[in-house]
């Protein structure tokens, strides 16, 4: 448990100026190095001493991993490119403005300019026993303190938990599996490219981690391709403080509608489950039927099947039956007067 | 490094939280050191075994052709127990080698299996089977010790030829059965931590060090089920003890293996008709 706060344990630190640099330091030192994008993520962990690195990698030198570029219609956005550009970039505005949307709804302004898109889909659960430096399962132990019967789990999943109960945070990610992104992968042993839906993992197959990232491996760019653009698009983020504040759950829609039918569709909810979770079955339910209030009422009814809300968060469900519902039918309900 | 990883829980108490995996390869690597050192010793050191034993035709014809060894049950039970057991070292394991998947509820699936086969294996060799069979006894242990002694080349009474099961055999037994008892065991109230139809999940049924020492149990059984699932295939595998094998499958063996190998007097088998 951690006792000290605000004052890092020691580690050496390396700010490599290239990626190719970078990727030798990571193999170097394997599982010891940990990668710091924006910071916002790690400095917490550091802080609390919970997480205590032999060496840091900070990668906030390297020119290649930032910028937004475009390609063959589509995006390729650098790792390191803050929330705040990916968040006024015209291109992503006009063409891919779920994207701009979700990650503006990423936290404070301050916060957005420092951190990045790579980081906000790589950050670790903020589930409070986790994050408290107790040993549960995603900390490698044997319990998860989120799940008995007097835990206190109101933010946590109430779909596809397996052992640990975190959810993902990220408010980019469903953005981003929406608009069909892949990750791009480099390690000093080449590239591999990995679609967004499958860049995350969830606790039945790895407990410890949010994503496939294994040691030696950064996440280099992120490359949405032209296939969405411009299409008809939803995000709504819940959470308790307006201004600032992690998802409860969000929702996002990306949708192509032909003579008011709904053509294509991919939908995506986050913080319902460890990883966010693309609803297929929903997708499938409602292509071909009326863009209208009554397949986004089927919708949500489907996405709720097989929900195991836990003692605090059955209010989970319902609102992601109702995010579902309008990320469908796209018609925002009235909000608190 | 050491044998057991510890935590702090909330209560501020140190309590183990289970084996550290590394065990794994150091009993997967023992138990391959054991194999290779048995194959040289069994190759290059070992007295070899005089040609085919001449079988007195008179004391042959007393026993069928077939001896039998294993009934249809008691093999069942051994194949269906063989299946979980390798089941449960591959979900185990495998993940933890660095190949994740979904592994835990084919792991208390396979789990329930082995337990299922061993309470069955339990009343069928209580009831059905000769329960101490099996089990060493005094005569076992004093003639091992004549065996070791006549094989470091000191004087010591010939023991006689084995019973059933040979003392290797029955040691071997034990140590499965200890290791499989101590995984079953915790790993059925280790189910109580996961979500299954059978249980309300409730991970404070026991106090925290209950649970760790439960879980440290159950890693050192497990690990210590790889190495002996490893000798335990070497020895099937092994060509003189092939015959053994092959009645686990067919369920008899041949007459003149049994009478070279086996005292006919310690191992009763039915005259032939």
């Amino acid at each position: 448990m951690a006792t000290i706060r605000d004052i890092m344990p020691a580690f050496e630190l390396f700010q490599p100026a290239n990626i190719d640099d970078a990727l030798v330091l990571l193999d170097h030192h394997g599982s010891d190095a940990w990668v710091l994008a924006g910071g916002l993520d790690s400095f917490d962990w550091l802080k609390d001493r919970i997480k205590r690195p032999k060496v840091v990698i900070d990668l906030s030198q390297i020119s290649e991993l930032r910028g937004v570029k475009e390609v063959n219609g589509g995006l390729e956005i650098g790792a390191m490119t803050t929330l705040t550009e990916v968040v006024r970039h015209p291109i992503v505005k006009e063409k891919f403005s779920i994207l701009s949307t979700g990650a503006e709804l990423a936290a404070s302004p301050q916060i957005r300019n420092q951190g990045t898109i790579g980081g906000n889909v790589s950050q670790d659960a903020r589930c409070w026993y986790y994050r408290g430096g107790w040993k549960c399962y995603r900390a490698g132990g044997n319990i998860c303190f989120a799940d008995t019967p007097t835990a206190v789990n109101r933010e946590h999943a109430i779909l596809h938990a397996a052992r640990c109960v975190a959810v993902n945070p990220s408010d980019s990610a469903p953005a981003l599996i929406a608009l069909e992104a892949q990750m791009v992968i480099r390690n000093v042993k080449g590239e591999r490219v990995v679609n967004a839906e499958d860049y995350f993992v969830g606790p039945a197959i790895d407990i410890t981690h949010m994503n496939v990232l294994k040691p030696g491996d950064l996440l280099t760019a992120i490359r949405i391709p032209a296939t969405w653009a411009g299409a008809q698009f939803y995000f709504e983020k819940v959470r308790d403080r307006q201004v600032w504040d992690f998802p409860l759950m969000n929702v996002a829609s990306a949708m192509v509608v032909n003579g008011g039918n709904i053509e294509k569709i991919r939908i995506v909810v986050n913080a319902a489950a460890a990883t966010p979770l693309r609803l297929k079955a929903v997708e499938d339910a409602v292509r071909g039927q009326p863009r209208s209030a009554a397949t986004g009422e089927m919708g949500g009814k489907l996405a709720i099947v097989g929900a195991e809300p836990l003692r605090y968060n059955g209010y989970k469900v319902p609102l992601m039956r109702n995010l579902v519902k309008r990320a469908i039918s796209g018609v925002e309900e009235p909000k608190w007067a | 490094m050491g044998l057991v990883e510890f935590a702090t829980n909330p209560w501020g108490q140190t309590v183990p939280i289970h084996i550290f995996f590394y065990l794994m390869w150091v009993a997967a690597i023992g138990g391959l050191a054991f194999l290779m050192s048995h194959a040289i010793y069994v190759q290059f050191v070992a007295a070899k075994e005089a040609h085919a034993v001449a079988v007195d035709p008179a004391l042959a014809a007393k026993f069928p052709a077939r001896i039998p060894r294993h009934s249809l049950v008691a093999r069942m039970f051994h194949w269906v127990m063989s299946v979980a057991m390798f089941a449960l070292l591959i979900t185990a394991f495998v993940p933890r080698m660095g190949y994740p998947f979904d592994w835990v509820t084919y792991h208390w699936i396979a789990g329930l299996v082995l337990t299922a086969s061993i309470i069955f294996h339990i009343f069928h060799a209580t009831f059905w089977m000769d329960f101490w069979a099996i089990w060493p006894n005094k005569e076992d242990i004093e003639e091992a010790k004549w065996r070791f002694m006549r094989a470091t080349g000191k004087d010591a009474p010939e023991p006689r030829k084995f019973g059933k099961y040979p003392f290797e055999n029955k040691m071997y037994h034990l140590i499965i059965v200890l290791s499989g008892l101590a995984v079953t065991l915790t790993g059925v109230f280790m189910m109580k931590r996961v979500r299954t139809p059978f249980f309300v999940r409730n991970p404070y049924l026991f106090a925290d060090m209950t649970w760790g020492l439960m879980y440290v149990l159950h890693g050192l059984a497990g690990v210590g089920l790889i190495g002996l699932v490893m000798v335990h295939v070497y020895f099937a595998l092994r060509p003189e003890k092939f015959v053994i094998t092959e009645s686990m499958i067919g369920g008899t063996m041949d007459r003149d293996f049994y009478l070279e190998h086996y005292d006919p007097e310690r191992w009763k088998v039915p005259a032939a008709k």
